[in-house]
């Protein structure tokens, strides 16, 4: 529900009826669909379900689950709870 | 190709040149000496004077292994490879897991009625280059021709027989704490193949990894490596391999999931189509079980060879059938029997 | 692989576990409704990390496991008509109907393929004018845009010889459902974040307010997951009740508007039946009166075929999260994914089946 896989836009046939373009995963290369991400360009990653992007990833959000935990500070008392 | 040949009242049709397989190519009669004679034997190299029932082999007293196997792929053709390397590569590599030199195989066709001769011709050519390569002979065959269904199918059966070279490697050899060796990356075959079939295309080609096995066996016997058991990966992938064996010695298995190579772009394929590296078949791949001290040295064997081997696990103490695989967080999921194939998920 | 490794990294993951051990005073059980997150708890054994006392069980998130029997046993009836071409996602094909599958009715020689796509059966139709495509449309409100689009050219092209069958279902009503249930265990949700990527969260606040549960919009990668079940415990012990949206990475409030405009134009909100549940009303999608010419439940009359659920199958006691897999007496015995007695042991976003796959039968 489903298996959603991020990759790169690697090009856009720009002069197709249906918006689409080449997405690389991890190296593998596959024509997508991408008229439901008309915002989305070359280099930008997206999130791809049976041949169709569906959101545009953002880089942004995408790092910050790493920063919460950082910025929570609790990383730091976890450190403390470690030492044993 | 047109064929100026002499003209016959009895068969018009006799020696014109044939495009595709009939009936008749395995009957027995001119067509299939004509087969035989225009197809098989430039291959193969045997002089048609010695042609009879069998082959006669003169192997000096040794233990010998023999082996069969069929082949029935579809495409015959895939990035990569074709059912022809298969067909001398998956049989030389049985021999070369059960501690054995490959010498002479056996070829039996079943071929479809509207088979194109061609095609016959580009498959027998590559079981050429894949025996040569593999340093084996092909000295006996047969070819029989089915009714059409498609008229595209063709099936390909080898036996092999070599001699050992090193005795009591099979499963009952593997002991406690044998390393878990893994010649190279896995997946590539099945993800080749897939690419080809059922109209899941790639814009990228990922190529089989179907070739010969025994010339690392051979360096692993050569440098003193104590090798208890070999296994070559084929359908079900590497989990499938490591079950097989956990069950046939009933010792338990533990790898670890981090140290199994696998490539980026299968790894991307394999991700993509929601399919478990694990269990995606393939061809020149194996993994050998050999003694904890030994490790280390059967790696630096196999790097020479110019692949990428490496050390996945090791065989525990507790009893099995039971193979568990070590994810990056430390938890252990157990490996089991695929039902059927897998099949690409959307979900 | 971007976006994916980082998701996966054992620190960070391991940073997640130690703050919900940390923040965690009290019993919890929390639902994840998407068998893809199944699966990943299950994979990576997520549950044994966590501390003793937070509670995952498993949802319906999974619409090869819900898809009605009847709509299956047409399904293959329709595969098995000669001049059909019959196409479908992987996963559907070895869903047990009444008497057979589509996987053995495709050995049998019907015209059975698999696609990844829905636009593949649009290329296959336009290749073959004397043939009839019919393909299996199942999903979740992610899979919707894409058969809608499908839809939409082919009537647009005037392809005639292409027409769906719907098994298309809606995430919030079956979360309602299992709310409403005099036996709901869930305290809190883990929402399917593919399936907010196209409709967004907002329909989640009205359920939220009304179970007083918290929702958190989760993803599918190992730290998507933990930090999603965080944050579900954080509202727990703080006594919120809101909707978050962990996936910010791919989700937004408003949803994939283009997706939504499409899939708006194409389908209809319709009761839907769900196997081992019942008819929830409102629960489904069903083509539009102006594409209904489109749908292959109406193109195709088949043989009636009388429906034969397994009596020993409690698929529906395991995707309202009453029951694990494990608790079936017929579980890894009499039902494996080679003779299953329900879909949630054969398809891959099944509950059964990931807990078979990764914990073996001797779970």
């Amino acid at each position: 529900m489903c298996l959603g896989i991020p990759g790169r836009i690697e090009s856009i046939e720009e002069d197709s009826a249906l918006r689409s373009g080449i997405v690389s995963f991890g190296g593998l290369k596959k024509k997508i669909v991408l008229a439901y991400v008309p915002e989305a360009g070359v280099g930008d990653f997206v999130v791809v379900h049976v041949g169709f992007a569906i959101s545009q990833i953002d880089e942004r959000e995408a790092d910050r689950v790493f920063k919460y935990l950082e910025e929570t500070g609790e990383l730091e008392e976890l450190k403390t709870d470690e030492v044993h | 190709m047109s064929d100026q040949g002499e003209f016959s009242v009895t068969c018009p049709i006799l020696h014109q040149q044939e495009e595709k397989i009939l009936m008749s190519h395995g009957s027995g009669g001119k067509h299939t000496s004509d087969l035989i004679e225009k197809v098989f034997l430039p291959a193969f190299g045997t002089s048609s004077e010695t042609l009879h029932d069998g082959a006669f082999l003169h192997i000096d007293q040794s233990d010998l292994v023999f082996t069969t196997d069929s082949y029935v792929v579809q495409p015959l053709f895939f990035p990569g490879g074709s059912i022809g390397d298969l067909a001398v590569f998956g049989t030389v590599n049985d021999l070369a897991m059960c501690g054995a030199r490959p010498l002479y195989l056996s070829c039996g066709f079943i071929l479809e009625e509207g088979f194109d001769i061609d095609r016959l011709r580009q498959v027998v050519a590559r079981m050429k280059d894949a025996a040569a390569l593999a340093q084996v002979k092909l000295v006996t065959g047969d070819t029989k021709v089915i009714e059409r269904a498609r008229g595209d199918g063709m099936y390909i059966n080898t036996s092999g027989v070599g001699v050992v070279e090193r005795a009591g490697i099979n499963p009952q050899s593997i002991q406690s704490d044998d390393l878990i060796l893994l010649s190279g990356d896995i997946g590539r075959h099945g993800i080749a193949v897939m690419s080809e079939r059922e109209g899941l295309t790639f814009e990228t080609s990922i190529e089989s990894d179907v070739g010969e096995l025994y010339s690392s066996v051979r360096a692993l016997f050569d440098e003193g490596i104590d090798v208890h058991c070999m296994r070559d990966l084929t359908r079900g992938g590497l989990a499938t391999a490591l079950v097989e064996l956990s069950a046939a010695r009933g010792l338990a298995m533990e790898i670890d999931e981090s140290a199994v190579p696998v490539d980026a772009v299968v790894r991307g394929a394999c991700e993509f189509l929601g399919l478990d590296p694990f269990y995606v078949a393939c061809e020149g791949r194996m993994i050998a079980f050999v003694s904890s001290n030994d490790g280390e040295q059967a790696l630096s064997v196999l790097e020479g060879l110019g692949s990428n081997p490496r050390i996945i696990g090791h065989v525990s103490g507790q009893s099995g059938p039971m193979v568990s695989s070590k994810t990056f967080l430390g938890t252990r999921r157990i490996l089991d029997r695929l039902v059927g194939d897998q099949l690409p998920r959307i979900c | 692989m971007k976006y994916i490794d980082e998701y996966r990294s054992s620190d960070t993951v391991g940073q997640y576990l130690s703050l919900i051990d940390r923040i965690s005073t009290r019993p919890w059980t929390i639902m994840e409704v998407c068998g893809g997150q199944t699966h990943a708890i299950v994979k990576y054994q997520l549950q044994k990390l966590l501390p003793d006392h937070i509670r995952l069980v498993h949802g319906p998130g999974c619409p090869v496991c819900v898809t009605s029997l009847e709509l299956i046993d047409r399904a293959i009836s329709i595969a098995s008509l000669p001049q059909v071409i019959f196409c479908s996602f992987g996963d559907m094909l070895r869903v047990p109907g009444s008497q057979t599958d589509l996987l053995r009715v495709k050995a049998q020689g019907a015209d059975v393929r698999i696609l990844y796509s829905p636009m593949e059966a649009l290329k296959i139709a336009k290749e073959n004018p004397g043939r009839e495509v019919v393909f299996l449309g199942v999903g979740f409100e992610t899979t919707a845009p894409a058969i809608a689009m499908t839809i939409d050219l082919a009537k647009r092209e005037k392809i005639g010889n292409i027409s769906v069958l719907i098994s298309h279902f809606l995430v919030p009503p079956a979360m309602e459902a299992v709310m409403s249930s005099p036996r709901c265990v869930v305290q809190g949700f883990l929402a399917a974040g593919h399936v907010c990527t196209i409709m967004g969260y907002d329909e989640y606040l009205p359920i939220c307010k009304q179970y007083q549960v918290p929702i958190v919009v989760t993803g599918f990668e190992p730290l998507d997951i933990v930090e999603g079940l965080y944050l579900c415990v954080k509202q727990l012990e703080e006594g919120r009740v809101e909707v978050e949206n962990q996936y910010a990475r791919s989700v937004k409030k408003e949803g994939n508007t283009q997706a939504l405009r499409m899939m708006r134009s194409v389908f209809e909100i319709v009761d839907r039946k769900w196997r081992g549940i019942g008819v929830i009303s409102h629960s489904g999608l069903g083509l539009k009166e102006e594409y209904r010419e489109f749908d292959a439940e109406s193109r195709f009359q088949v043989e009636h075929v009388t429906t034969k659920e397994s009596a020993e199958c409690i698929s529906a006691e395991i995707m309202q999260g009453f029951k694990k897999p494990c608790d079936c007496p017929m579980f890894g015995r009499q039902c494996t994914p080679e003779r299953p007695l329900g879909a949630p042991m054969v398809s891959t976003e099944g509950a059964c089946s990931a807990y078979y796959l990764y914990e073996g039968a001797r779970s």
